[in-house]
């Protein structure tokens, strides 16, 4: 393989995990639309659903073009099964309750507020257009997530139970965000791609600020999810509820391919 | 400021008829989503067009009123592409923008304080934030605690 092949090849790998990180939240996100607990949360949640969705798009389009086997965005999206969605375990985990949804909301938001800022000075135009781009949108959604993670840490003897809970219920899936492997460190040595464990201080300082507010601890240190490390979506491995996510997502366009609305 | 060639001249005279389809009172030249106009030797028009937010539903309408503008004029051929860099903020917005946005009102984003917004109705600057996200992307959902109403506020980006 040439060494512009090996690159566009590493490329398609990469843009594709951004992508898929990007969508599986979208759509995550979008089982709120009409059953949030307010109004304007509603109406909050639907758009950071599509401010993600915005993202992966470009990112998914950008993967097929890369990938140069005439793939598009919605083939993409739509045609591949379980073990080639290589997004992180975390954005694929059930709403659960709201405290749930805005602990994963602020660990992902933190680190891709970390992400995007590296890769806005990606060497790769693309992916640095589409990170300067998203990078103001994502700093909407942390500071979003976090308010209500200290409102609701910072609440009530309930909201505070519930709000502990999410984060230690979360916080397992947080540590693959953090994990190279071999495509990351080509990348990162090209200047295209941002070293995972880069972000790590950054996302710590910023989460921990938001939880001390909070009231709320870190890592859990004792109980069934400390020491836990759930890691493989970057492989494919994923939990099992990324399937159900997939059916539902997908459903429409393989019962009827070529559907437009 | 390269000096535009009279065909360019009148495509963006022309797109001054393209709105945007939530923001009607804003051409996409006052909003800054028409990032250029050319045209090449055979007279084939491109026009260039950036998203203000990476998800916002408005540019598959846009594209294609672009598109149905050009071709009430003639240029059948049009082709129009999306941009992402240098990535959209609210300092494209003109001037005459921001005018016609808080007319419409709709408080438009400021050029530097953030903190500060007017209540486009009554022009109190007491004003509270009661959601950072509205009915869209680029809007927040704020409320006047003078007038007591609620408006919206073309947020900073």
């Amino acid at each position: 393989m040439s060494a512009g092949a090996a690159l566009a090849a590493d490329l398609f790998a990469y843009a594709l995990r951004l992508g898929d990180d990007a969508l599986v939240l979208a759509q995550r996100l979008t089982e709120w639309s009409s059953r949030a607990p307010a109004l304007e949360e509603d109406i909050a949640l639907s758009n950071i659903a599509l401010d993600l969705l915005g993202q992966a798009r470009a990112l998914l389009t950008y993967a097929g073009e890369t990938e140069g086997a005439g793939r598009s965005e919605d083939d993409l999206a739509y045609l591949r099964s379980e073990r080639e969605f290589t997004n992180c375990q975390l954005v694929e985990q059930p709403n659960g309750d709201f405290a749930v949804t805005m602990a994963r909301q602020l660990f992902f938001s933190a680190y891709q507020l970390a992400l995007y800022r590296r890769l806005a000075a990606s060497a790769d135009a693309t992916l640095a257009g589409v990170a300067a781009k998203g990078v103001k949108e994502v700093a909407y959604h942390a500071d979003h997530a976090g308010g209500w993670v200290v409102r609701l840490g910072d609440g009530t003897a309930e909201s505070h139970r519930r709000m502990a809970a999410a984060v230690e219920q979360m916080w397992p899936f947080t540590h693959e965000l953090f994990e190279a492997d071999e495509l990351t460190g080509r990348l990162a040595g090209a200047g295209v791609g941002v070293e995972p464990s880069e972000l790590a201080t950054e996302w710590e300082e910023h989460v921990e600020g938001v939880l001390s507010e909070a009231t709320l601890q870190g890592p859990p240190q004792s109980g069934e999810s400390a020491g836990w490390r759930p890691a493989g979506g970057r492989r494919g491995v994923h939990t099992e509820h990324l399937g159900y996510l997939l059916a539902e997502m997908q459903h429409l366009h393989r019962s009827h391919p070529g559907a437009q609305w | 400021m390269v000096s535009l060639g009279p065909v360019e001249s009148a495509v963006r005279e022309a797109l001054a008829e393209v709105t945007d389809p939530e923001l009607p009172v804003l051409t996409i030249e006052d909003l800054g989503v028409l990032r250029d106009v050319t045209v090449d030797q055979d007279g084939r028009v491109e026009v260039t067009i950036t998203p203000t937010y990476s998800g916002c539903p408005a540019m598959d309408v846009i594209r294609g009123d672009v598109e149905r503008v050009l071709a009430g004029h003639g240029w059948d051929n049009a082709v129009v592409r999306t941009v992402l860099s240098p990535a959209w903020t609210t300092g494209w917005m003109s001037d005459e923008g921001r005018r016609k946005l808080a007319e419409f009102g709709i408080a438009p984003p400021g050029p530097v304080a953030v903190d500060l917004v007017r209540c486009p109705r009554c022009g109190s600057a007491e004003t509270r934030l009661v959601s950072r996200f509205g009915s869209t992307p680029c809007k927040a959902l704020r409320a006047c605690r003078r007038c007591l109403e609620p408006f919206e506020h073309f947020k900073p980006l």
